[in-house]
């Protein structure tokens, strides 16, 4: 028996409260995160991703506060990201009761950190994220870091082959190509990078239809997909998706 | 009404634990956090959460705690292990060098990866199902073959059968939670665990360490 697939939604949040964009501009606010949180637990969301999508420095507090409300109402595992860029910022997610905390900018400007952090703590508490735009010019994916805002010349598979080699649990691997379009994951991406690693890969960017999730872990390969817009505007419920993938032969918890 | 000491011995986030107790406590109920032989002596019911390596474990609860005596008290009320709080139980654990455990119930940890045929994924991380082997106060209310959330590299297999609680598949057929008298154990966490999670906590707390 292998795992069952999970169903992540994702809650952007800015200043404490739960945006969506496209293509990381365009933010509009889609409610209390732990209400948002709350519900999705009822629902069945296997996990519920936090990323702060402001993360300055100032903002530090507020997701800590929002993390610790949310952790005292919701009972399933909690992803928490954005701007994390040392030991002790991973540390403080976690005591505010976070149970993996992802990294992305940070592991680009020092790969170190995910050694030091996993060694320490265990690499379950690690998910490794990656943003991705594919070139115009070939067929491979670079790496974007800082919000999508600062291109790198990092390619996006060798990349995450060496995020999993430092010890990273999983990766969070977001095509900024496919985010907020609701057009599908990007399917190539995916295939080539789950086929590659051999930690679990979570697919985020693209999700509009029920069929994208199951693209996603069929002909993607994925572990598990993350999603927000077709969850926080109630265009699905999490029941309906695992209904539906559950009926195209996927493992999911019912 | 209980009165739930958490068993804190330096390792492991017990935070979540505490916040889902609190969740499922009547009004006149406390939880409290400790290392204390006094406050163990004192409350009604023990959890014993954990993470990490099992040698670390039992140096930790070394330090911070007098074992003879820890072993006498948790036998005299409900008491509840979570995740490594179940593998401590067992008498010895092959996890890094190899290390004794606190012999409590008779068997070993094991390591999944040596035991498995598969290219599966080490640690089982996720929401497997939980297949009740036997009666027991903690399934009230709770369907056999519920989904629970786990996160170990690790398992344990004890020596007489008739202290498995349920069993689990991962390419093996493991057991996910065991009982003795007035203890009860768990691999997975039901602090995680939703809905299902919650109410076996609940249970916990209206268990009177009878069976």
């Amino acid at each position: 028996m292998s795992l069952y697939k999970r169903i992540i939604p994702c809650l952007d949040v800015a200043n404490g409260r739960v945006v969506k964009g496209t293509k990381f501009i365009n933010i509009v606010d889609a409610g209390d995160p732990v209400e948002v949180a709350k519900r999705y637990d009822q629902e069945g969301a296997d996990e519920i991703a936090f990323l702060d999508i402001t993360a300055t420095h100032e903002a530090r507090k507020t997701i800590i506060e929002t993390v610790e409300k949310v952790a005292c109402e919701v009972f399933i595992p909690l992803t928490v990201g954005g701007g994390v860029s040392n030991y002790s910022d991973v540390l403080n997610l976690l005591s505010a009761g976070a149970d993996k905390v992802a990294i992305n900018s940070a592991a680009v400007a020092n790969p170190n950190l995910i050694n030091q952090v996993t060694d320490k703590i265990g690499r379950q508490c690690i998910v490794a994220a990656i943003d991705v735009k594919q070139n115009k010019n070939n067929s491979n994916w670079t790496v974007y870091t800082h919000g999508g805002r600062n291109s790198t010349e990092i390619d996006a598979f060798q990349w995450a082959k060496e995020l999993s080699d430092r010890g990273a649990g999983e990766i969070l691997l977001t095509s900024m190509d496919r985010d907020g379009t609701k057009k599908g994951f990007d399917l190539d991406l995916l295939n080539l990078i789950s086929s590659e690693v051999s930690i679990p890969v979570i697919a985020s960017g693209g999700a509009g239809t029920l069929e994208h999730l199951r693209d996603a872990v069929v002909a993607g390969k994925a572990d598990a997909v993350l999603a927000a817009s077709i969850f926080h505007y109630s265009i699905y419920s999490i029941q309906e998706a695992k209904e539906y993938m559950k009926k195209h032969g996927v493992l999911v918890r019912i | 009404m209980a009165d739930i000491a958490i068993i804190d011995y330096g390792m492991g986030n017990v935070h979540s634990v505490c916040k889902a107790l609190n969740k499922v406590l009547d009004k006149n109920s406390t939880v409290k956090i400790t290392n204390s032989l006094n406050d163990l002596s004192d409350c009604s019911h023990i959890v014993f959460p954990g993470q990490g390596a099992a040698s670390e474990c039992m140096i930790n609860i070394d330090k911070n705690l007098d074992i003879v005596e820890f072993k006498k008290i948790i036998s005299q009320k409900p008491f509840l292990g979570i995740c490594m709080g179940l593998q401590v139980l067992m008498t010895h654990s092959e996890e890094n060098e190899g290390s004794n455990c606190l012999n409590i119930l008779d068997g070993k940890v094991l390591s999944i990866e040596r035991k498995m045929n598969s290219n599966l994924k080490v640690p089982h991380m996720g929401w497997n199902k939980v297949k009740q082997e036997n009666k027991h106060p903690l399934w009230n209310n709770i369907p056999d073959g519920a989904f629970f959330y786990f996160v170990h590299s690790y398992f344990v297999k004890p020596l007489d059968k008739s202290n498995i609680l349920s069993t689990t598949n991962y390419d093996l057929d493991f057991a996910s939670a065991l009982y003795k008298d007035n203890i009860a154990a768990v691999q997975f966490h039901p602090e995680k665990s939703s809905k299902m999670g919650l109410r076996l906590l609940e249970n916990f707390i209206n268990w009177n360490g009878e069976i």
